[in-house]
Formats: C-alpha cells, structure tokens, sequence
C-alpha cells in the first residue's frame, strides 16, 4: 500500500512538472529562427515563467520522492513502475493541455511504456 | 519556416535532449565515484564531501550537458506537443542499451532486447506523427502575440478550437 502511494507520487510529480513545463513554454512565441541570441531570448524568458518554475518544482519533489522510495523499495519493481509516466504523459496532454493526440500517437505511447518497463527490469 | 526546416529542427533538438541528457548522466555518475562514497554524515565530513563534489571537473562537464539538455527541452516544448515530444525522447534508453552492448561489451538479456524493439516501435509510430497538429508554437503564436502570464488559460482554449483540422494543412 505505501509502495503504491509513493509510486503514484513519484509518476504523478514528475509528469505534473513536465506538463506545467510544456503548459509555460506553449505560451512564449515561437523561437525563429534558431540562432544564438533568439536562444538567448528565449531562454530569458522561460525563466521569467511562474510555471516553468512551479513544473521544476514538482520534477525535484518527483525526483526525491523517487530517491526516498529506492532507498527501501526493490528497484527491480520501482523504476519498470515508473515508466507509467508515458501514459500518464498523453493523458495530461490530452487533458490538461488539450493536445490532440493521435491513435497513431497513443499507440506509440503504449509500445513505449512497455518497453520502458522491460528495458528497465533487471 | 518551411515544413522541412521544422521537422529538421524538432530531429535536431531531440538528437540533443538523447545525447546530452546521456551524456549529462554518465558524466554525473562518474564524478560521484569519483568523490566517493559518502559514509560519514558529520558536519565537518558532509562539508568536504561537498567540496569534492564540487571542484570536481566531471561533475561541472555534467552540469552542462544537463543544462543543454533542458535548454533543447524547453526550445521543443515551445513548438512541439509534449505528447510528441515525452515519448519520442524515450529512444535514448534504447541507445544507451544498444551503445553499451557494441561499445562495452555489455550483455543484454531477452527481456531487455525485447524492451529496446518495442521503445523503438513505438518511437516510430510517435514519430509518423506531426510534432505540432494543434500548430500552437510555430503558428498561432504570432497571433497570438507573446502575452504575459495569467488569465492565458482561456486564450489557449479558443486557439486550440481550429486544431482537428489543422494537420491537413500540413500534409
């Protein structure tokens, strides 16, 4: 049972700060063409987000959640779990960032999440 | 932008997310062994630890590669979908697996064969998709000007609206 809350913690911090990330970045004009100061520029910017900094937040409180559980969990179990993110991913993109995304996309996103669980299995 | 100096850009910004994130971890991984191993948790040895940790040239090679990481990662994110961008970048754990058996030797189990060929299935068909349908960053921005933060919510609703039809467009 804490096995699971904390492995929800771990997929459900990482993946809100990735899409509080995405949802900042969605929001600055695109970067055209790419050359060293529109870099520059931009990267001004996205510092100056409150979500960019709110979605690097939740990665760190993510991050040490996943640390904490190593530090007494079977790592062969935690991070095949972790890769529950990839569906976690889509469907907050579909939802919270309304995204579109394509049944060629959620079909990629399934293969992936597998294959993220078995590639991590030792 | 043209179609293809767009899709040129996304394969170049992913390439390096893979690579440097890659980079950024090994770099990271040898820099804390070779501080080593921190058993004594007083003041005074945590403080020297910290000072190994941080005059130590790979751990700073680390630092950077991780911040061209995040840097590449928020310049996709700024145009490309997160749905799309999430689990394309999924192929690097496929690399790493793949450069570790041809480069050291490494063995790989079935499991993890198995594992690599459906990363790299699936990046495939993420992949046939287009990186942007909704065409947020590339697109409506311009319109869209570069507002200031809050109250966008309800701004990026109605400029989403149009998004089904959009990736006809751009065949």
């Amino acid at each position: 049972m804490r096995l699971t809350v904390f492995i929800a913690i771990v997929v459900l911090a990482g993946t809100a700060g990735e899409l509080a990330v995405s949802h900042a970045m969605k929001q600055i004009a695109d970067v055209h063409p790419l050359t060293p100061s529109t870099i520059v520029r931009f990267l001004g910017r996205a510092f100056r987000m409150g979500w960019l900094w709110i979605g690097i937040a939740l990665m760190a409180t993510g991050f040490f959640s996943l640390l904490a559980l190593l530090s007494w969990a079977d790592v062969s179990l935690v991070v095949p779990a972790t890769a529950l993110s990839y569906v976690a991913g889509a469907l907050g993109a579909k939802f919270l960032l309304k995204e579109d995304v394509a049944p060629m996309r959620w079909a990629g996103v399934l293969l992936v999440c597998l294959g993220v669980a078995l590639i991590s299995m030792s | 932008m043209s179609l293809k100096g767009f899709h040129t850009e996304t394969y170049i910004l992913l390439a390096l997310m893979v690579f440097f994130g890659s980079l950024g971890n090994v770099l990271l991984s040898r820099g804390m062994k070779q501080t080593g191993e921190i058993i004594d948790f007083s003041p005074s040895a945590l403080a020297g630890a910290f000072v190994r940790v941080f005059t130590n040239g790979s751990i700073w090679l680390g630092i950077a590669s991780l911040l061209v990481f995040f840097a590449s990662y928020l310049l996709l994110l700024s145009w490309a979908d997160f749905s799309y961008v999430q689990p394309a970048s999924a192929i690097g754990y496929a690399l790493v697996a793949v450069l570790g058996y041809f480069m050291l030797g490494e063995f790989i189990s079935p499991t993890r064969w198995t594992g690599v060929l459906l990363i790299c299935a699936g990046v495939l068909l993420v992949g046939g998709t287009d990186p942007s349908p909704s065409g947020r960053g590339r697109r409506d921005s311009q319109q869209a000007g570069a507002p200031g933060e809050g109250r966008r919510d309800a701004k990026l609703e109605t400029l989403t609206l149009p998004s089904p039809r959009a990736p006809r467009g751009r065949g």
